[in-house]
């Protein structure tokens, strides 16, 4: 399996080196092979572990779903990026693989989270190509994604010290993950009409304003995304140097000040530098991924063979640290570096992009996607202080997957409105030709 | 739709954003293969990881054994399939390798993840899987030694105490005793008797390393190299009559059994253990310096040892009374220490001032009998110059040949140490120390032992330590 896993990532990286489509074909095509031998082998050795029959049926109908969204994602839009809609899949069948180890009655809710979510974000590159009006309303995306933050800090449920959730009777949801998008439209749209010193000045107000909010609600991983995107996009519009500094300079001082003001910002830096002088207690948390990760080597403890079930959250924060105890620390280094692959794809959209608009919508929102990797993978092993974030389509958690659904439908749209243009302009070129 | 980009750099931008987070993205690959490679192996064998009992479901706890081969610890497996920890020599090694069970202690607790990991080959593991038959885990192979191990614990014989041996050069550990001890074969048996303690004998107790005693007559090490440097020049011109009782002011001092020495140099003094001298030289004494001394040679400090451990301390400030300052330059007072730590000063006195870290594992070995990992020796760094550690040797060869050392005068080879009689409560026997090492030109091991209320050092303690010397010079010279 972790041969697999090297193959596929090889690919990844191999795609960006290609220029001819043909190739490229092929080498999506290995992909695809790759991710369904590593996703049945993994369910079969689950099911030899467990001998439940449910594992079959739940196996049986993720095939269906991997192969009719991968049909019916190139039925729809011929100009799909392939290798997204693979690295999707990829990092969706991992997070099942062990959503079912761990906790079987979460991965079949999340199955369905995703079938429905699959379905909808299908629609949205069809929107993207359609409707311009979507670079008119910075206003509506800003502030209502303020309103919604705002209601998340005064109305929200607390779970682990911080104000995530909205409960809303039977659902209850994550706004964050979906103000995030709106955010980067909303800077977008912003950037998109001026960059002229009022503009900026008026939209980094807005922005700190998601910042702080977020911070009121202790919600400190998202706030930091929000802070981080912002920055690079207000760098990327504006080209300007002494903005990327000033930020940077700011955000150093802002979390200066957060943890001498904040006793779990500071329990979370000391867990971080000496988790094992309070291992029971402060450091239990990244100890116990540290132990997962260490007991699990290079190669894992093989599947339903190691105890990541003793991680504290392990579905939504500690995926990796799963991953990596039973399927091996090389398997999750490729997890780690697929991740890498879908930004660097992300990025290469936006270079490509010609509109403003569309460019800064397509970085900022990679620039969320790998901060949000970065911040749980991180966190994870003992790179940074751990945030609390969950590592997008692995994880369990219906909005983180609804929310990267709607980012990664957004990208593709992006893509599809490209790549149809090109193909118009070349075949004006050619009927100019042939004139 | 189309519009001309505002920022002709923004797509340079965006790639080097994209190459800087790439960068770190490396960064955090490197450290997680760095984590997996080299510092997994010590963070996984922690208590509070319940992985590694989860181990022993699928593989056989391997054997410790002595480095002259003998099985110290091995698992038993009974007809029925239910597996015992069998301890052959019972009490013998009780401290040293520990026990499981009950918690798990010593060597046991040290090597757990080790003993639970097979390297049998992989074929072999995989037949093993399929079968149902649990993998053998990896034997571990220790450095103590099995004659100089009994000699210690036949000698200290049913005194309460400690005794360890070790090599000065390496580090290695050759034995390991402290008594009382206990039967690590029927520990679970005898659990609530053990933790009750009713007789306040602390059976569990790792003496050599845990227990804290006064360091009496072996800390006028210190306080002699601390004269030695605040005297390089004329130390030798140091005189002292010794009537046996030493004033200061409202204070006195008594020599052992209130002896009187004489005349005496600054050698003859530490030979003699002379209290009197050391009070006076203990006077005369920088208190700050003499302090920054102490914590150098680990008093105060974490000391680099696997084992759970006490830590030394030494309490002397610059503001200390007269009495506080005399007390503690002969070791007594509130200066308290471990056997270990004594044994340690003591060996990189024999090593040219270089501290080697103690270790008790040298390899490990897969159930086939091949090497997995072999632990090779490592230096802390130095206590001392290697010119002060040559004139310590020196003077505690003295201790031997013209002093209270006499127990290990001999032919056979040239021993050197300092003794003690540590007194901790008035109206009771003194505890016997006796720490040093030999051959004093290229010492070869170094001898720690204490026996608790055994009255003089010279008497009671020195004698096992000559039994130790005997037992590994004759034993080398058979060879």
């Amino acid at each position: 399996m972790i041969f697999l896993m090297i193959i596929y990532a090889y690919l990844n990286f191999r795609f960006f080196g290609e220029k001819y489509d043909i190739r490229k074909l092929k080498i999506c095509r290995k992909q695809n092979a790759a991710m369904f031998l590593i996703h049945f082998l993994g369910f079969l050795s689950l099911y030899l572990s467990r001998g439940e029959e449910e594992i079959l049926v739940f196996y049986g109908a993720q095939v269906l779903f991997f192969a009719l969204y991968l049909v019916l994602s190139r039925v729809f839009y011929r100009n799909i990026s392939r290798l997204l809609l693979n690295n999707m899949c990829m990092l969706l069948s991992v997070g099942f693989l062990m959503l079912a180890r761990l906790n079987m009655e979460r991965a079949v809710r999340q199955f369905a989270i995703v079938a429905v979510s699959a379905a909808v974000t299908l629609l949205i590159p069809y929107i993207i190509d359609r409707v311009w009006q979507l670079s008119k309303i910075p206003w509506i995306y800003g502030i209502g994604g303020l309103l919604l933050l705002t209601v998340v800090c005064v109305a929200g449920v607390t779970s682990y010290g911080a104000k995530m959730t909205l409960d809303l009777g039977p659902v209850s949801f994550q706004p964050a993950e979906f103000v995030k998008i709106c955010f980067v439209f909303f800077a977008a749209t912003m950037f998109y009409r001026s960059v002229d010193f009022r503009t900026v000045a008026l939209t980094t107000a807005v922005a700190a304003a998601h910042v702080l909010v977020l911070v009121l609600s202790k919600d400190l991983g998202n706030a930091l995304i929000f802070f981080l995107t912002y920055l690079f996009m207000l760098f990327v519009a504006t080209g300007r140097w002494l903005y990327l500094g000033a930020g940077l300079g700011a955000g150093c001082a802002a979390s200066a000040v957060a943890y001498r003001l904040f006793p779990h910002v500071q329990r979370r830096v000391a867990a971080w530098l000496d988790p094992w002088s309070d291992v029971a207690d402060r450091g239990y948390q990244i100890a116990q991924s540290l132990f997962a990760v260490g007991t699990g080597g290079w190669l894992g403890m093989g599947l339903d063979r190691g105890l990541p079930e003793r991680i504290p959250v392990v579905e939504e924060d500690f995926m990796i640290s799963a991953v990596s105890e039973e399927l091996g620390g090389l398997f999750a280094i490729c997890l780690i570096l697929i991740c890498l692959g879908c930004f660097l794809q992300f990025m290469m959209i936006a270079v490509r992009m010609q509109a403003m608009f569309y460019k800064l919508i397509a970085f900022g929102l990679g620039c969320e996607y790998i901060v949000q990797v970065f911040l749980t993978v991180g966190g994870a092993v003992k790179f940074i202080p751990l945030t609390g974030m969950t590592l997008p389509l692995v994880s369990y958690g219906g909005s983180s997957i609804a929310g990267t659904f709607i980012l990664f439908g957004v990208i593709q749209g992006l893509y599809v409105l490209k790549r149809n243009e090109e193909e118009e302009d070349e075949e004006e070129r050619s009927k100019s030709k042939s004139k | 739709m189309k519009k001309n980009v505002p920022n002709p750099k923004a797509n340079k931008n965006i790639l080097r954003l994209a190459y800087a987070v790439a960068g770190v993205f490396v960064c955090m690959v490197l450290y997680l293969g760095y984590f997996l490679q080299f510092e997994s192996d010590s963070v996984i064998n922690n208590a509070y990881n319940p992985r590694v009992d989860l181990l022993a479901e699928r593989v056989v706890r391997g054997e410790i054994r002595s480095a002259d081969g003998q099985v110290l610890a091995r698992t038993v497996t009974d007809a029925d399939g239910t597996e015992r920890r069998e301890y052959p020599f019972g009490q013998l090694y009780a401290h040293a390798v520990g026990y499981t069970g009950n918690g798990k202690t010593g060597i046991e607790s040290l090597t757990n993840f080790y003993l639970l990991t097979s390297h049998v080959n992989l074929a072999e593991q995989v037949i093993n899987q399929f079968s149902g038959i649990k993998n053998l885990g990896d034997d571990v192979v220790t450095t103590l030694d099995s004659t100089l191990q009994q000699t210690a614990w036949e000698l200290l014989g049913d005194r309460r105490g400690a005794v360890a041996v070790m090599e000065p050069d390496t580090g290695k550990i050759l034995a390991m005793v402290s008594k009382p001890d206990y039967d690590p074969n029927t520990i679970a048996a005898d659990w609530e008797t053990l933790t009750a303690d009713e007789g306040g004998e602390a059976r569990l107790l790792n003496r050599v390393t845990q227990g804290l005693y006064p360091p009496g007559s072996t800390f006028k090490i210190l306080t002699l190299l601390e004269y030695l440097r605040e005297h390089p020049q004329d130390y030798d011109q140091f005189h002292f009559d010794c009537d046996g009782v030493y004033e200061q002011g409202d204070y006195t001092i008594r020599c052992y059994h209130g002896e009187a020495h004489g005349s005496q140099n600054l050698a003859q003094a530490f030979a003699n253990s002379c209290n009197g001298a050391f009070a006076q030289i203990g006077m005369s004494l920088d208190k700050e310096k003499f302090r920054s001394l102490a914590e150098e040679l680990l008093y105060n400090q974490e000391l680099p040892l696997s084992l759970p451990y006490s830590e030394s301390s030494f309490s002397l400030t610059k503001d200390a009374d007269d009495w506080e300052t005399l007390q503690t330059a002969i070791g007594q007072g509130k200066t308290q220490t471990t056997p270990m730590h004594t044994l340690m000063i003591t060996s990189a006195i024999a090593n040219g001032g270089t501290l080697m870290k103690p270790y008790l594992v040298d390899r490990l070995e897969n159930a086939g009998g091949q090497e997995v990992k072999k632990f090779l020796p490592s230096s802390w760094g130095e206590l001392m110059t290697a010119e002060e550690a040559g004139r310590l040797a020196e003077f505690m060869r003295q201790v031997v040949t013209e002093g209270t050392g006499s127990a290990l005068r001999t032919d056979a080879y040239t021993a050197a140490g300092k003794t003690g009689s540590a007194e901790f409560e008035t109206g009771k026997e003194t505890h016997a120390w006796f720490t040093g090492f030999a051959p004093a030109e290229d010492p070869e091991i170094a001898v720690v032992v204490l026996v608790e209320e055994g009255g003089s050092g010279g008497k009671a303690a020195a004698p096992i330590a000559r039994g130790i010397f005997d037992a590994y010079f004759s034993g080398r010279s058979d060879s």
